[in-house]
This record gives C-alpha cells, sequence and structure tokens, in this order.
C-alpha cells in the first residue's frame, strides 16, 4: 500500500475492467465532481430564466469570495509543505486579522464619509498593520506550540494546534464579544461597480480580486527568485539536506509562518470590508473551508492553493444562492472528504516532499 | 532517592491531594477520607497485583455507596452522573486515539447518533406511530414510538459502530492529520444534519426537530424498577456508574486482547504492523467501530438524562471537550482518561461557571469566565502537550514512545525528517 506513492500509477495491480474504471475515476472524478453544481445549476437557469446570469453573478461572487480563502490556503498550504502539520489555528490567526482591522479602522480615522484618497491611503496603512500583526502572531504560535514538538510524534503538534485555535478563539471573545459585530461599510461593498451582460461586479469583487492577485503575484515571485524563498523550497524538499547546505531551517520555518500569517491578515482586512460583519467564530469556519481549498488544488503547492480557494469560493456560493447557506458548511466538508476518498493529492498535487 | 523509597511520600501525598479534591468538588467528607485511602493504598501497593485488585474492589464499592452520602439531587450528585457519563465517552475516543493512534476529532458526531437513537425511539417525535415496547408509567400511554432504554441502547450501539465504520473508511488510505481532518468533517457534517434535519423529509416525517430539539424523551425504565425521575438522580448515578464499569471492563480486555495489540502496534509503525500480517483494514475500522459504540451509549444516556436533543450541543468544540479529556489523562491509558474526564467534568460544569465564575469582576475585569471554558481547554491541551504529552496517569509504553520522539534531540529536530511519513497514499 505504501508503495503506491513512490511508484508510477501503471504499477498499481491492473485487474481488467475495475481498474480502469477506478483509474478514470482517480483521474477525472475530482473534476466530475467539481463541475456538477455549475452545470446542473446552468442548466436549470437556461431553462428557467432563458441565460445565465443568474449562475454569472454566483461565479464572480464566488471568485471574489475565493480570493480570500485563496489568501488563507496560501497559508496552510506553505506551512504544510514544509513542517507538513495542518496549522489548525491559521483559520483564527485570519480572525484575528479580522478583528484587527475593524479595530485598526478606527485609529486610522477611516469612516464611511472619507475621501477616496484618504481611503486608500487609510487601507493601505491598515492592511499593512493588519498582516503585521497577523504575520507575528503566527509566528509567536509555531514558537510556542510548534518548535518543542517538531520531532514529537504527528498527533502532538496536531493537538497544540488545535488548542491554540481555541486560545485565539477566545482572545477574540474577549476583544469583541460573544456575537457578530457589524463594521461600518467604508467601502460601500455591495454597491455596483460595473454591469456586463446582466453580471454585476461590486466594490467588493473588485477590492478582493485587486489585493489578492498582486499579493499572490508578489509571493510568487518572492518564493521563486528570492534567496529565503529558494530556502524555503530546499526546506520543503529536504530538511536534513537544507541545514547540511547551511540553510537555518528554524529561521526558515518562522519565514514560512510569517508569509501565511501576512497572507491570512491580508484575507481578514477583506473579509472584514467584503462581509462588514466580524466575529470570533468566523475563524474556524474559514479555515475549515480554506484547508479544503488547500487540499482540493494539491497541498504544498502555491497555485494550487489559490485556484482551490477560488473554486471552493463558487462552491459555496453556489450553495448560499441556490441550496440554503445553512448547509453550505456541510456540503463544503462533503467536498472534502469526496476529495479524500477520489484525490488525496489534488488537483495540482503529487508534489510531496517524496515526489520533489 | 530510588522510587522505592519514595512510595510512601508519593501515596500520602496522593492521598492528601484526593481529601482536597473531595473537599473541594463538595463530597462527602467520610468518602473524601475513604477515597483517600484507598488512592494511597493503590499507589503504595502498585506492584502488588493481589493488593491492586483488592484496591480496585474496594473503590467500585466506594463508587456504589458514594451517592447514599449525598442529596438525591442538585450540587455534588449532578457532577458526579455527568462525569461518569463523559467517562464512557472518554473511553471510547481513548479506544480511537489512544490505543489506536487514529486522530478523531469528529467525536461528536457519535454522541449525536446516541442521541438520536433516543430521540427517535423514546419519545413523541413519530407521533404518528403508536409503539411501545417494555415501557411503563408516563411513556406507555403517550404517542410515537416508545421502546425500553435498554433497546435503544442496542439501537445506539449499533447504528454507532455502522457509523464510525462509514467514517472510517475514506481515510483508510490517509494517515495522521488527514485523518484529523476528514473525522472532523463528518462531525461537521453530523451536527450539521442534525440542525437543518427538519428540512430534510423522508416519507413525510422529519429527520429531527431543527433547532427546537426533541423533548421531552422518556425518562430511562428499566426491567423490574420504576422509572428513573429527574428529582433523584441515585439511580441515573448506577445506571452510569454500570455502563461505565462495562465500558472499563471491555477496555482493558481488548487492550490485552490481539485485537488491542494490534492496535498498539499500528499506532507505532502502520508500516511495520501491516507487514508482520496486521490487516490494517480490519483494525482500523474494528477501532472506529469500538469506540462510537461507547460515544453512542453515552450519548443515549444524556439525551435521557438531560430530556432533550438538543441541535446546539453537537459542536466541534464538543469534540475537543472530550479529546481534551483523554489528553488529560494520558493518551492510552485507561484510569487516567477516566480520571480526565472526571476532572475536565467538573472543571468545566462547577469550578468554571460557579466558583471562579466572579474572579475576573473581583480583579476589575469585564467578562464572563464560562464563555471562555473552551479557552482554558485549549491553553490545557497546549501545555500538556509541550510540558507533559504523556498525560497525567501515562501509560508505559505511550510514554516511552513519546520521550523517544521528543528526546531524539538537535540532531534530528528539522520537520519530521527523522521518520518519513506519507500522508496521502494515491
Amino acid at each position: 500500500m505504501e508503495a503506491g506513492n513512490h511508484a508510477p500509477p501503471a504499477v498499481k495491480a491492473p485487474s481488467a475492467a475495475g481498474a480502469s474504471v477506478k483509474q478514470f475515476f482517480g483521474k477525472y472524478g475530482l473534476i466530475i465532481l467539481l463541475l456538477v453544481l455549475p452545470v446542473a445549476y446552468g442548466a436549470q437557469d437556461i431553462s428557467q430564466d432563458g441565460n445565465l446570469s443568474r449562475l454569472g453573478n454566483n461565479l464572480v461572487a464566488g471568485l471574489s469570495n475565493g480570493a480570500i480563502w485563496a489568501l488563507v490556503a496560501i497559508g496552510y498550504t506553505l506551512v504544510y509543505g514544509i513542517v507538513e502539520l495542518i496549522n489548525f489555528a491559521h483559520g483564527d490567526v485570519f480572525m484575528i486579522g479580522s478583528l484587527s482591522a475593524a479595530g485598526l479602522f478606527g485609529t486610522v480615522g477611516l469612516t464611511a464619509a472619507t475621501g477616496p484618497f484618504g481611503l486608500v491611503v487609510g487601507l493601505l496603512l491598515t492592511l499593512i498593520l493588519c498582516m503585521l500583526a497577523s504575520g507575528a502572531l503566527n509566528v509567536m504560535i509555531e514558537r510556542v506550540a510548534y518548535r518543542p514538538l517538531r520531532t514529537a510524534p504527528k498527533l502532538a503538534p496536531l493537538i497544540t494546534a488545535v488548542g491554540f485555535s481555541f486560545i485565539l478563539q477566545n482572545v477574540g471573545i474577549l476583544w469583541i464579544g460573544g456575537s457578530p459585530e457589524g463594521i461600518t461599510d467604508l467601502i460601500q461593498a455591495q454597491k455596483q461597480f460595473v454591469e456586463i451582460g446582466g453580471v454585476s461586479i461590486t466594490h467588493a469583487d473588485v477590492l478582493a480580486v485587486g489585493v489578492t492577485l498582486p499579493l499572490v503575484l508578489l509571493l510568487t515571485f518572492f518564493i521563486n527568485k528570492s534567496r529565503i524563498g529558494k530556502a524555503m523550497r530546499a526546506t520543503a524538499q529536504d530538511p536534513e539536506a537544507a541545514r547540511l547546505m547551511g540553510i537555518n531551517v528554524d529561521t526558515t520555518i518562522s519565514m514560512t509562518f510569517l508569509i501565511g500569517g501576512l497572507m491570512a491578515g491580508a484575507g481578514g482586512l477583506m473579509y472584514a470590508l467584503y462581509q462588514t460583519t466580524i466575529w470570533f467564530f468566523q475563524g474556524f469556519q474559514a479555515g475549515l473551508i480554506a484547508f479544503t481549498a488547500a487540499v482540493m488544488g494539491g497541498i504544498g503547492n502555491l497555485q494550487g492553493a489559490v485556484l482551490g480557494g477560488f473554486i471552493i469560493g463558487i462552491i459555496q456560493q453556489i450553495s448560499d444562492n441556490r441550496i440554503g447557506g445553512e448547509w453550505t458548511p456541510a456540503i463544503v466538508f462533503a467536498y472534502l472528504v469526496l476529495i479524500m476518498v477520489l484525490k488525496p493529492q489534488g488537483l495540482l498535487g503529487e508534489e510531496t516532499r517524496e515526489a520533489g | 532517592m530510588s522510587r522505592e523509597s519514595l512510595k510512601p511520600f508519593i501515596a500520602v501525598g496522593a492521598a492528601l491531594v484526593a481529601v482536597l479534591v473531595g473537599l473541594l468538588v463538595q463530597m462527602d467528607m467520610t468518602m473524601s477520607i475513604v477515597l483517600a485511602l484507598l488512592v494511597g493504598a493503590r499507589l503504595f501497593f502498585a506492584d502488588n497485583p493481589k493488593a491492586v485488585k483488592i484496591v480496585s474492589v474496594g473503590l467500585i464499592v466506594w463508587a456504589i455507596a458514594l451517592p447514599l452520602f449525598h442529596v438525591e439531587a442538585g450540587g455534588f450528585i449532578d457532577d458526579a452522573v455527568l462525569a461518569l457519563a463523559y467517562a464512557v465517552m472518554a473511553l471510547g475516543l481513548n479506544i480511537i486515539v489512544g490505543f489506536a493512534g487514529l486522530l478523531d476529532l469528529g467525536y461528536v458526531a457519535f454522541f449525536a447518533i446516541g442521541a438520536l437513537a433516543a430521540g427517535w425511539f423514546m419519545s413523541g417525535f413519530f407521533f404518528d406511530a403508536n409503539v411501545h415496547v417494555f415501557v411503563s408509567g408516563v411513556a406507555s400511554e403517550l404517542p410515537g414510538i416508545h421502546l425500553n432504554f435498554l433497546l435503544v441502547l442496542v439501537i445506539a450501539v449499533v447504528l454507532c459502530t455502522a457509523a464510525g465504520m462509514v467514517i472510517g473508511l475514506p481515510t483508510l488510505r490517509l494517515r495522521g492529520d488527514y485523518i484529523a481532518i476528514v473525522t472532523l468533517a463528518f462531525g461537521e457534517i453530523a451536527g450539521r444534519l442534525v440542525l437543518n434535519g427538519d428540512e430534510i423529509t423522508v416519507g413525510g416525517q422529519k429527520l429531527t426537530n431543527g433547532r427546537q430539539g426533541i423533548t421531552p424523551i422518556d425518562k430511562i425504565d428499566l426491567p423490574f424498577t420504576a422509572p428513573f425521575e429527574s428529582l433523584n438522580l441515585r439511580p441515573w448515578f448506577w445506571l452510569a456508574l454500570a455502563m461505565l464499569l462495562l465500558v472499563l471492563f471491555v477496555n482493558y480486555r481488548l487492550r490485552d486482547s490481539r485485537l488491542g495489540r494490534a492496535w498498539i502496534a499500528l499506532r507505532e509503525d502502520e508500516v511495520a504492523a501491516a507487514s508482520m500480517g496486521v490487516p490494517l483494514v480490519k483494525t482500523k475500522l474494528l477501532a472506529y467501530g469500538t469506540g462510537a459504540a461507547f460515544g453512542g451509549m453515552s450519548g443515549a444516556f444524556l439525551a435521557s438524562l438531560s430530556n432533550t436533543v438538543n441541535a446546539d450541543q453537537f459542536q466541534f468544540s464538543f469534540s475537543i471537550f472530550i479529546l481534551a479529556m483523554v489528553i488529560l489523562g494520558g493518551l492510552g491509558s485507561i484510569e487516567g482518561v477516566v480520571v480526565g474526564a472526571i476532572a475536565l467534568t467538573y472543571i468545566n460544569f462547577r469550578l468554571i461557571p460557579d466558583v471562579l465564575n466572579d474572579v475576573p469582576s473581583k480583579v476589575g475585569l469585564d467578562f464572563d469566565l464560562s464563555e471562555l471554558s473552551f479557552g482554558i481547554f485549549g491553553f490545557l491541551l497546549v501545555i500538556m502537550m509541550v510540558m507533559r504529552p504523556e498525560g497525567l496517569i501515562p501509560e508505559r509504553r505511550r510514554k516511552l514512545e513519546l520521550a523517544e520522539g521528543i528526546g531524539a534531540g538537535e540532531t534530528a529536530s528539522a520537520g519530521g525528517s527523522v521518520e518519513t511519513v506519507y500522508e496521502a497514499r494515491g
């Protein structure tokens, strides 16, 4: 069983028709699964409304929503790629990012009446501060909860991660109380920015994609070109060899957590602007959704996480809009389980430490 | 000083702690002192199997007598009944996480299924039906399906075992944290299904009552006794104790059985276990199934005790609550898990809401401590894992395993390089 990972797929016992069906589902099952919802509802739209504008709206809202999940998913995927740990507290780092964003709006002096120029400057300032806060928090968590347990059995850091998730949620409760809190709608999030063929694009959509894309591009550039990025890739491939080559593995791991935290902070700010409601529990849901996104794209793979984020965003939006918001978590989790069954390595996966 | 010469001090110290704890939980003074003597004797004669056996019998007798020394309801016995029921659940989770090493973060699903079994078959939920099997008292005249609690217990066990195996199936190819996430997803799906179950109808019948919950649930009605009452918790206590003893017995027997050894082998090294002929699929599924069954038993009991199946109970935090009991007591350590369950139940239901709740306001802080109980558990998890990963009462074998990992030292301190782990096998 174990050998399945190293050996090329062809080695898998080819036992007649059953095997080829299995192979087919292993290869395309996930993609078929992902297309079910949009295609089914697209067909329903055409037969009922005669056009696809409702599906189009779902897709646009899903993409912008997914941009936030993509940012959070990057944190999961980077950390997993380098230390093979699911940073359970990551969703809550994102939540703290949202909360600090909401707090900073007041400090920076942003109100609904602030002009466009002030808004841009103020938001940029808040963005940087939020990112730093979440990044520092993530590094601290790694230092306290994961580093002492790095050689312990896998169970141990996972449990401290869950523990930290709860601690951060309670920090959230102490900060803003136990119920969701509305915040000023600074960017008039739901106001239409432009309409294309019956599909309306709101301010929130523009903001989400406008922040995420540059950040992701910057990050890709950083990881591919910079010295630290190179160190990160080396450590992900083989920590022991990286250490022998003179790479400070501890610092590199801290850097990874820092980057993950920075992205989560940016996601947190956008979530606050986008949803205009924040509460302590948002991180738990977001964390699981983003983790699903990371797994869907292929964990450890940066582009995969972004792709997965967009896909999950769309699924979530379609489910919210058509099936009912109360079922969305169940549907996202059902997707998670199905991915695990059909293709645990994800859409762009196979870049595990062994394969790399 | 050798460990041998320290023994009297350890025994006396533990006895003192037992008295203090007894006083803290408002246990009867005589009973606390008896408990202290038993604990002291247990530790002092730890190497003498015969004496340990006698002390264990003494502890059981002590536990049976315990309710007689306290008022019938309110105060001590309320927490005691809950503690026993949670101990049953924690022992179930201990089989999955402690013995077989499969981190299950969705244990709440089994609580939900067990409770639903009681909600379906011990209440007026199916109001069109009119089925009564071995029930007496009020329940025998109400519409709905009313089965005897023992039958419901069997149903809950069967349903949970099946559910446990279904949940186990997708995790067979996965390892470590992936198992945790998949089980977590199942736990959340189960919670959502109960919460939104009023939207699902099968043949005109709703699955659950959604947020309203299913209430009232019949009181437990054992053969040859009158139905239990909510104002007299003594019978509840004895039943819970009987369940705990049964589960303890099963736990000990399983641990020392062929299956138990297979679980431990699996936990220590899956590849080695497989190559030594341990059937992975069967062994893993049996771990999920057995662990789930105990969760279901306790879930059905708790539903009848609390008189309701409240959909808001079935949340991730509940899974963590039970997991924290297992971690606190010591993964895989049967005695430890019982102690952990009792301790955390007391902390959650008495210490935080009643005893410590006015502490923040006294020191001038404005928040409600009971809101933070899960932060406290989270803190406990982190502290336990970093400081004492083997738990309060460690299991010898587990302790060695953990020491091996952590003590491996600087030479191999980079992420998991000591042992390559293939997380997702395709």
